[in-house]
């Protein structure tokens, strides 16, 4: 059945109430029924929550063959977590059907693919895919297809039980002994713990995995010991280096500022750029380097930003510290300047997935924004945005809070070169539609911006400010005339991964690849 | 193939930014940027044993990609090695619209480059006089005989200085003040307005210190240059920035083309303009005023 | 043109692609390797092959790395890799000729 975005769902996944995309705001106003977790009373007072092994820990919450454990990535490419745990409950308790239920998964779970392979692990819910998972994932070696979900769409899942996690894995950086954790003060910090906190309040067993234990009570708790079976203390829980980067850097690259500078000029034509705008931006090079420009024109105006959400990193920070941004709320932390700053500095505080993206609670932040810059792996001339399947069709990306933010704001920002190396990155279909294009407002390239015919009231923003601005089918055949149409990829019938739209219908299938055999 | 437009020997050239001839990824889309002009270079960006290849890259990047008002210089080889020639060969085949010739030292460097350039529009059916030539002054000896070049073909559009060799030779650093040079720009400067030629700025290397950049293109502006060799596209806007008239200079320059058009078709030779005395002497100042300011989108008018 | 000795043009960074040549045994045998394959795969080879045929190459081995390189660079590689395996890379191209 074809859905809102011309893609073909397969009757077969439409089965339990399933629905296909319908477009934006389509669950708008509907009720859903919260699932609740079965979980172990502990009446009596407990000394410590403290097991020996994560094998313990496993036992001791019944852990069986077919269960889902969940993970988050926090600790994102540094993560030992998922890996450890997976190891022990394969390895040491034989088990095996087993579902990993993560908020992402990147370049640090490249060993899960062997697990796959060898048919312990049978399902994959994530936001992020990469790497080696990524590929046997695309060759079709998951028992069951992977269900990618956006940061919004997943607290949703959990809490309307399409997800049921028997197992929540929680890597903290720091614990005490009953299962009170924090992002901070430890030796592996992650900052914000936003992703886990739905986990923890909708998993059946709590399984907290710290390399830094703490006098009790660690507070302010951001998962707490309320929530929590049982504490594991390992050496390590991550690679410091790779779980945050000394600052993120605002590119040098000349392409990266051209595209940021004129993404601030779109931002400032509009009227929601006023006293006390909101704002979230990507890390990428260009979205990041839009903060630069978006405060000189700040400055020029003499207004402030009122908020920002996000992925937090240095230079919003930067901003904070100099009173330019009245709050900042972060559900993660790219890099030491955001960690070391979240609940310290005044004014940045830490958000849960649900209150960040979820579009089926009653206050998703994300709802509130003005302005979100989002980067892109393809965008087509439907301004529909993939940022999960490489154009060579294979998995290596993840769609995030980016439809969630799409949606929500007034103004969605996509910024992206027009090329990448031999890819066009503005083309007629892209692969996987990831976030749809009627969340899509503008697209700022290197080549040239487009507003989507949607929003005529831009147009004319940009007209008034003498920004000059062509058709995105203008940049689709620019991009074409440079690296040549590239023929359609071929596809055998097996769907590998099923992307959910944030609301849970189904917004497209990515199958198994026919590679090219030259 | 992209037909190019014939070469238009003096036009506006405020930037001229430096790119590897032997980079596919830098020289596909220089253009984007916005400079003046862009240099394709085939001399010391290229490695020794990779001047064949950077040709072969060249001549596809100049017959393929659309570089729109872009003007596509590139820097040839000194004379002084064997891969010249080839290099001639190369940017008129594939249609460059002009040549930079590397630490040109005398008038007979320019008409030596000048022949084998004659040739090559011979051999492969260029238009004769189409590659425009711009000489770079590396050497004492090439500043001191900056007039000789300047005058030395009616190809020539400009000079150029280039300091890094230069400042070797002078036995002398780079200086903030810019005084390790001023003496060798005044005088390269003299010898092109005296021949009625162009005149460029050398490179500023040091990306990180701004204000330095700054200053020096300021001084660049005063002096009277008409644009500098640049490294990196992201010094392009400064220079625009700065080499940009003021709305008062544009108010006044179009108030005396105007003027000027409406009194000589009168037959008025001397007029005045808010009180002061203009004669055809202030039109050719006045206009390249208005031409600056349409290429910083400042002027919209009809002049 | 016949290929006399290996040869090699072009790196492995990124918008290139390195072409090796060597001596045949009379066809053209291609290894095409890519980035971009599922997508340009059969445009990259069609490049190759018009550009060896242009040259008269009927002999060579020929192994292709393309790093998402555009047509202009893969011809360019190609190009500068069979006339280096002849010796004559250095001068005399026959610009606009075969070289086109």
């Amino acid at each position: 059945m074809k859905n809102a975005v011309g893609r073909d769902i397969p009757d077969t996944l439409l089965t339990g109430g399933r629905e296909v995309y319908q477009g934006k705001g389509y669950m708008d106003g509907k009720y859903i029924q919260k699932a609740s977790p079965r979980t172990r009373r502990c009446e009596k007072p407990q000394e410590s929550k403290l097991v020996d092994t994560i094998a313990q820990a496993l036992r001791d919450c019944g852990a069986k063959s077919g269960m889902t454990f969940s993970f988050h990535h926090h600790l994102r490419d540094g993560d030992f977590v998922v890996n450890m745990v997976m190891k022990a409950a394969i390895e040491e308790l034989g088990l095996d059907e087993l579902t990993i239920a993560a908020s992402s998964l990147g370049a640090a779970h490249d060993p899960i693919a062997d697990y796959i392979e060898a048919g312990k692990v049978v399902g994959i819910q994530t936001s992020g895919i990469r790497g080696r998972m990524g590929e046997v994932v695309s060759a079709g070696k998951l028992r069951t297809p992977a269900i990618i979900r956006s940061h919004g769409g997943r607290p949703r899942a959990i809490e309307g039980g399409e997800v049921h996690i028997d197992i929540a894995f929680i890597a903290a950086p720091t614990s005490d002994c009953v299962g009170n954790c924090r992002g901070i003060g430890g030796k592996s910090n992650c900052g914000s713990m936003g992703y886990a906190m739905t986990d923890a309040k909708y998993a059946d067993h709590v399984v907290v995995i710290t390399d830094c234990l703490v006098d009790f009570p660690n507070f302010p708790a951001s998962v707490e010991a309320i929530d929590v079976d049982a504490v594991v203390v390992v050496d390590s829980i991550g690679n410091p280096k790779k779980i945050a980067s000394a600052a993120a850097r605002i590119s040098q690259n000349p392409r990266d500022l051209m595209m940021a500078e004129n993404v601030a000029k779109v931002i400032a034509s509009t009227p929601y750029f006023k006293e006390g705008f909101s704002f979230q931006t990507g890390v990428g090079g260009p979205s990041l380097a839009a903060n630069l420009f978006l405060e000189q024109y700040m400055d020029e105006r003499g207004i402030k930003m009122g908020w920002a959400i996000g992925g937090i990193c240095g230079p919003m920070v930067e901003l904070l510290k100099k009173g330019k941004v009245g709050k900042v709320i972060d559900v993660q932390d790219f890099d030491l300047d955001a960690v070391n700053s979240i609940n310290q500095t005044p004014g940045h505080y830490e958000m849960s997935a649900s209150q960040y993206a979820d579009p089926a609670n009653k206050g998703a932040m994300v709802n509130k924004l003005d302005f979100v810059v989002l980067a892109a792996l393809e965008i087509d001339t439907g301004f529909n945005v993939n940022v999960l399947t490489g154009s060579d069709g294979v998995l290596r990306g993840a769609p995030g809070g980016h439809p969630d933010t799409a949606a929500g704001s007034k103004c969605c920002i996509i910024v992206t070169p027009l090329t990448r190396g031999r890819m066009a990155t503005v083309c007629e279909h892209v692969v996987t539609v990831t976030t749809p294009g009627d969340c899509v407002d503008v697209l700022v390239t290197d080549y040239g911006i487009a507003v989507n015919p949607l929003r005529p009231d831009l147009v004319e923003c940009l007209d008034k400010a003498g920004i000059p601005h062509v058709s995105i089918e203008e940049l689709k055949d620019k991009a074409y005339s440079l690296v040549g149409r590239p023929d359609d990829l071929e596809w055998e019938d097996q769907v590998v991964a099923v992307l959910e739209a944030r609301d849970g219908t189904i917004l497209d299938v990515i199958r198994k690849i026919k590679p090219y055999q030259g | 193939m992209i037909p190019r437009p014939k070469p238009e020997r003096f036009r506006l050239r405020r930037t001229m930014m430096f790119m590897n001839a032997q980079k596919p990824g830098l020289i596909k889309d220089a253009y984007i940027y916005g400079c003046d002009s862009i240099m394709l270079d085939l001399e010391d960006a290229v490695a020794e044993n990779q001047k064949d290849a950077a040709r072969f890259s060249l001549y596809h990047a100049l017959k393929t990609i659309d570089y729109g008002d872009t003007e596509v210089i590139v820097r040839i080889n000194g004379l002084d090695t064997p891969h010249w020639q080839e290099d001639i060969r190369v940017c008129v085949a594939g249609g460059a619209d002009g040549i930079r010739i590397a630490k040109c030292e005398s008038a007979q460097d320019v008409r030596t480059v000048e022949a084998a350039v004659e040739r090559a529009e011979e051999e492969f059916g260029v238009e004769k006089g189409r590659t425009l030539l711009m000489a770079a002054l590396e050497s004492p000896k090439g500043i001191l005989n900056a007039y000789e070049i300047c005058s030395a073909s009616d190809r020539l559009f400009g000079v150029a200085i280039s300091g890094g060799d230069f400042r070797k030779c002078m036995q002398t650093k780079f200086q903030s003040d810019g005084v390790d040079m001023l003496a060798a720009r005044g005088q390269m400067l003299l010898a092109a307005r005296a021949a009625g030629v162009q005149c460029f700025d050398t490179v500023f290397t040091d990306l990180d210190d701004a204000a330095g950049f700054e200053a020096e293109v300021r001084q660049n502006k005063a002096m009277g240059f008409d644009g500098k060799s640049l490294i990196n596209p992201k010094q392009i806007r400064l220079v625009h920035q700065i080499f940009a008239p003021t709305e008062k200079e544009v108010l006044q320059a179009e108030k005396i083309v105007r003027a000027y058009r409406e009194q000589s078709a009168a037959g008025v030779g001397v007029f005045t303009v808010d009180g002061k005395m203009i004669d055809i002497a202030f039109i050719p100042g006045a206009e390249r005023t208005l031409k600056l300011a349409k290429a910083c989108g400042m002027y919209e008018g009809d002049l | 043109m016949e290929i006399l000795q290996a040869a090699m043009a072009g790196t492995l960074e990124s918008s290139d692609a390195q072409v090796t040549v060597e001596p045949g045994d009379g066809s053209v045998e291609l290894t095409l390797s890519s980035s971009v394959m599922n997508q340009y795969g059969r445009q990259i080879k069609a490049t190759v092959l018009e550009t060896l045929e242009r040259l008269n190459v009927s002999s060579a081995k020929v192994t292709v790395v393309d790093k998402g390189a555009l047509d202009c660079t893969l011809k360019a590689r190609v190009e500068c890799a069979v006339f280096r395996s002849c010796g004559a890379s250095a001068e005399n191209i026959p610009w606009g000729g075969a070289i086109r």
